[in-house]
């Protein structure tokens, strides 16, 4: 259901920009990741209280409840706050919090949003806040809602490149300037996009999912422009594709 | 029309990566200040990338490039409009003294409703405790409540050598973590358009309610007073405060009459909302203290002359504190709003 949806935000001069929202089950996923973290640092906080307890038993416990409940409530407000949105959880998951103007995150809006937890809790194991985030056009629970924050999934880092997509270095169709012209002509940006991602993923494909997307690519492209018999005798789908995406994509030295 | 890609995106790497290890520097120094000249190169990078985003999706081209630029461009555009780099830093003194107190009298009337809400519950506590003594059952959510007052009175001054027991601090964490839990909560509950903050503040009450019932029949009111007065002169009005809070979220929530979108009037209002809980936590941990160390011990130990003495000092300075500090902020605030309102004026007369 959150597959596909984006916060999209426009500037006061005029750029526009999106981000993937983060789907309700990783953020689940990045909560039991925190929650294991905080069980283990309340497992540690009570070891060197052990000893304590021996010589002064209400102290230590003491110490103990209020630190235990000083971890729970800040853990999340501390990471959000000095991580820039993200605790170890939403680290490891690649999400992060942000403001939904676009904007850094302030103080207030990482305290409210941790606060309102006890109402998204509620009640058992998130039902409140996981049904909101999962209705919510920016997958945002209530105490996303209250304190103007979305959870967005972090793409990678890095700018992918070109040289990538085209590994193979003979390109036949580079010779015939009139039918990569035609080409540059008939194929729609929409169809030269999805060439170009097939391309760039056709390794994470399945064998079968493979055959029948480079073939279905094929046709498309044999439909619309009528390519040479000679040229393309004995060339499977997926080369075609390739060649075409090629000379659509990059000038003539 | 299809660009060139390849030779689009070999001029322009230079620049994002350029960009990129900017932002990552101010990420990594948010205290850094940028040259005039580093501030234009900063500009200049910025537009240029938000200038190939623009093309690269006009032509939907490139979806990694794309995702790559729309998390550049989001990051730089969140550095240049930081408006936290313009606000004075935190100052705890500052937010004790001016920011706690202006936030609690700024929301008066919320304050008042919740005081309200929670006398109703009182009334009603008592009346139906008063109708009803066998309810005692169903309102008192301790063990110790239960049974006849004076014995319990009897019962607590005879046992002197367990007065201040020996989990004290036990105790008084417990108060202190339970009380701000509740509290957070009553605040939280302004979500449901102050329905549950009604319910909490009101439940709150009745106990409040019975309990001072059940003692004041019993003739039992001067313990009450010593019993309550020392930590409840700073609990019941921290409880107060965090029912205020829910009900300042829920008049956001709710928008009566305001022009203002949801995200804007909470936008607005967050700042105060934390300043109320986190003055409320600072109330319960005074509270939590008193309770354990000082409530629970009675007559003959300490007298309570004393215990409702040092209630109604610990009262008298809480109300001076939030009415001269609050009013002064209040007033601060309302001379620098009309000089604000000023300046444009004046300089467009000079």
């Amino acid at each position: 259901m959150m597959n596909g949806r984006r916060l999209r935000l426009q500037t006061p001069d005029g750029i526009e920009f999106s981000r993937p929202i983060a789907s309700p089950l990783v953020r689940m996923l990045a909560s039991i990741i925190d929650y294991g973290i905080i069980l283990a640092a309340l497992e540690i906080l009570q070891l060197p209280f052990a000893m304590l307890n021996a010589v002064a038993f209400d102290v230590a416990q003491a110490i103990v409840i209020v630190a235990s409940f000083v971890l729970a409530i800040g853990y999340s407000i501390y990471f959000e706050w000095k991580r820039r949105g993200q605790t170890i959880g939403k680290r490891i998951l690649q999400i992060q919090v942000v403001n939904d103007q676009g904007l850094k995150l302030n103080f207030s809006q990482v305290v409210m949003r941790n606060l309102m937890r006890v109402v998204d809790q509620m009640p058992l194991f998130y039902l409140v806040g996981g049904l909101t985030a999962w209705l919510n056009p920016k997958g945002r629970r209530l105490g996303d809602i209250v304190a103007g924050t979305v959870v967005i999934r972090l793409a990678s880092a890095a700018a992918p490149s070109f040289e990538a997509a085209q590994n193979e270095k003979f390109n036949s169709l580079r010779e015939r300037t009139t039918l990569v012209a035609r080409l540059r002509q008939e194929i729609s940006p929409e169809l030269a996009e999805t060439a170009l991602r097939a391309i760039q993923r056709r390794d994470s494909l399945e064998p079968h999912a493979r055959l029948e997307l480079f073939t279905k690519l094929g046709q498309e492209i044999r439909s619309l422009v009528r390519l040479p018999e000679d040229l393309f005798e004995g060339m499977s789908d997926e080369r075609l594709v390739l060649n075409v995406v090629e000379v659509v994509f990059t000038s003539r030295g | 029309m299809i660009i060139d890609l390849e030779a689009f995106i070999e001029r322009e790497r230079s620049f994002w990566d350029e960009l990129e290890s900017k932002v990552k520097s101010l990420e990594r120094d948010p205290e850094r200040r940028l040259s005039f000249d580093e501030l234009q190169r900063f500009h200049y990078l910025y537009e240029r990338a938000a200038s190939a985003l623009g093309k690269l999706r006009t032509y939907s081209l490139q979806p990694d490039t794309v995702e790559y630029l729309e998390r550049l461009v989001s990051a730089v555009y969140a550095e240049v409009q930081d408006g936290n780099r313009l606000t004075r830093h935190f100052s705890l003194k500052r937010w004790f003294f001016v920011d706690w107190p202006a936030s609690v009298l700024r929301h008066g009337k919320a304050l008042v409703l919740s005081f309200l809400v929670m006398l109703i519950g009182c009334f009603f506590g008592a009346v139906v405790l008063w109708l009803d003594p066998g309810a005692k059952q169903d309102i008192f959510p301790f063990e110790h409540l239960m049974g006849d007052p004076s014995e319990r009175v009897a019962r607590e001054e005879g046992r002197l050598e367990q007065q201040g027991s020996n989990y004290s601090s036990v105790f008084s964490a417990q108060l202190m973590t339970h009380n701000t839990r509740v509290s957070i909560l009553a605040l939280s509950l302004g979500m449901t358009w102050g329905i549950g903050t009604i319910v909490m503040m009101f439940y709150n009450g009745v106990i409040l309610g019975a309990v001072a019932f059940d003692y004041i029949v019993s003739g039992e009111l001067i313990f009450l007073l010593g019993w309550l007065l020392p930590h409840g002169i700073v609990e019941i009005p921290a409880i107060l405060i965090a029912g205020q809070g829910g009900f300042v979220l829920a008049r956001g929530i709710i928008g009566w009459k305001s022009p203002y979108t949801l995200g804007v009037r909470l936008r607005g209002l967050m700042p105060d909302l934390v300043t109320l809980i986190s003055g409320v936590a600072l109330m319960l941990i005074w509270a939590g203290l008193i309770e354990a160390f000082l409530s629970q011990i009675h007559e003959p130990q300490i007298p309570y002359a004393a215990k409702i003495l040092f209630g109604c000092v610990e009262g008298a300075a809480l109300f001076f504190f939030f009415h001269h500090f609050g009013k002064r902020a209040l007033a601060d605030e309302a001379k620098e709003g009309e000089a604000r309102a000023r300046a444009p004026h004046s300089r467009r007369l000079g």
